[in-house]
């Protein structure tokens, strides 16, 4: 038998009271990776796709717009639909090194 | 009383089967996978089918745990197309034990035209062996090419029913496509890469229960064999309903499971 799809039972005031201080320590942490990328000695941060592919998801995040979190995925995820040729490595990075964008969130 | 359908437990402790059972698992599935090594002859992989066809079961028995496997060789080791090759030829030899469930966990780990070889491989193998699948979907940035990749590399088989294929590893940009396509879908809930608890509770809110289910994918890296209770807990913190809870942890994952007509939950502790 099937069940109807279930909506979120809480209310906006019970999620923001059950999550804000979890969520809150996560941007904090943001904050201060960005802020110890900009402290760090050697190169610069626009020289590194993942720290451009985390600015732009964060402007993301403030555009209004729903489903932030497919849109994010969205934006980290290698957007070409043809199998490569080989294998370069077997780990993943977390960003597509093509990312062209900006901190304003530009895809290019 | 829950199950666990993707879970390394060769990368485990028996004590992470005890902490399993007392949190209510009853069984689990064990895909092959990936070792974090690369294994040097198809011998060795002989070794670990042996592995999980009968020293797991046995483990998993003394905590009164079903314990089921996949088998495969895992993309992660596809480069070689000749060497994955041989691994394959190996695999029939395995079919028949009690607790094989079918081919998996196959798929795509860089979408390589090796891997895809591979795969096509695999599904070749199922379809000649009326054998269930079990799909991985790559990494981060890989994942969402991958997935599409992989469908329709299914959909081209023409002989793979998409209702005997379970595809792994969904998240917010892939769960639509699969579960539209009429596959089962499989969130894995990983402290950093894949889902949280709290995210799956969020999909099944906004997708539905229908075809979908949550797992560990416990293995040697960061990951915790006790996230599904965790998940669990988390929707029961939110106030659904146990009918849905149970659905998504018992229920669905037991329907799919039980087409292949081997799967079972009904082990008593051996120890």
């Amino acid at each position: 038998m099937s069940i109807e799809p279930p909506s979120l039972p809480l209310s906006r005031s019970e999620v923001v009271d059950r999550y804000f201080l979890e969520h809150r320590a996560k941007v904090l942490d943001i904050a201060a990776f960005l802020d110890r990328v900009d402290r760090a000695k050697g190169g610069t941060e626009e020289d590194d796709f993942r720290v451009r592919s985390l600015r732009a998801s964060i402007s993301l995040l403030l555009d209004g717009d729903g489903d932030r979190t497919k849109r994010i995925l969205d934006l980290l995820s290698d957007p070409s639909d043809q199998p490569i040729d080989k294998a370069p490595m077997k780990g993943a990075t977390g960003a597509w090194d093509g990312f062209e964008g900006d901190a304003e969130g530009s895809t290019g | 009383m829950y199950i666990d359908p993707h879970v390394h437990m060769v990368s485990r402790t028996t004590d992470d089967y005890e902490r399993m059972a007392i949190a209510g698992c009853v069984a689990i599935t064990e895909p092959a996978f990936w070792a974090g090594y690369d294994r040097s002859s198809p011998k060795g992989f002989h070794d670990y089918f042996s592995v999980l066809t009968d020293t797991e079961p046995k483990r998993a028995a003394q905590y009164g745990i079903a314990h089921h496997t996949w088998l495969c060789i895992n993309p992660k080791e596809a480069e070689d197309p000749v060497f994955a090759r041989e691994v394959i030829d190996i695999i029939p030899d395995f079919l028949e034990r009690e607790n094989v469930l079918g081919i998996g966990e196959i798929g795509l780990n860089k979408n390589s035209r090796n891997e895809l070889e591979i795969l096509e491989a695999h599904l070749q193998l199922a379809a000649d062996h009326d054998q269930m699948v079990l799909v991985h979907t790559p990494h981060l940035e890989d994942k969402r090419k991958g997935t599409r990749l992989i469908m329709d590399a299914i959909r081209n088989h023409g002989v793979i029913d998409p209702n005997r294929v379970l595809i792994d590893h969904v998240e917010e940009h892939t769960v639509r496509d699969v579960l539209d396509r009429g596959f089962w879908a499989g969130m894995t809930l990983y402290p950093d890469t894949k889902c949280t608890p709290q995210r799956a509770a969020d999909i099944f809110e906004m997708h539905g229960t229908d075809r979908l289910w949550i797992n560990s994918a416990g293995d040697w890296g960061p990951s915790d064999p006790l996230a599904v209770p965790k998940c669990r807990d988390e929707m029961r913190r939110r106030g659904h309903l146990e009918a849905t809870i149970r659905k998504v942890s018992f229920d669905n994952p037991k329907e799919f499971l039980s087409q292949t007509g081997r799967f079972r939950t009904d082990v008593q502790p051996t120890r």
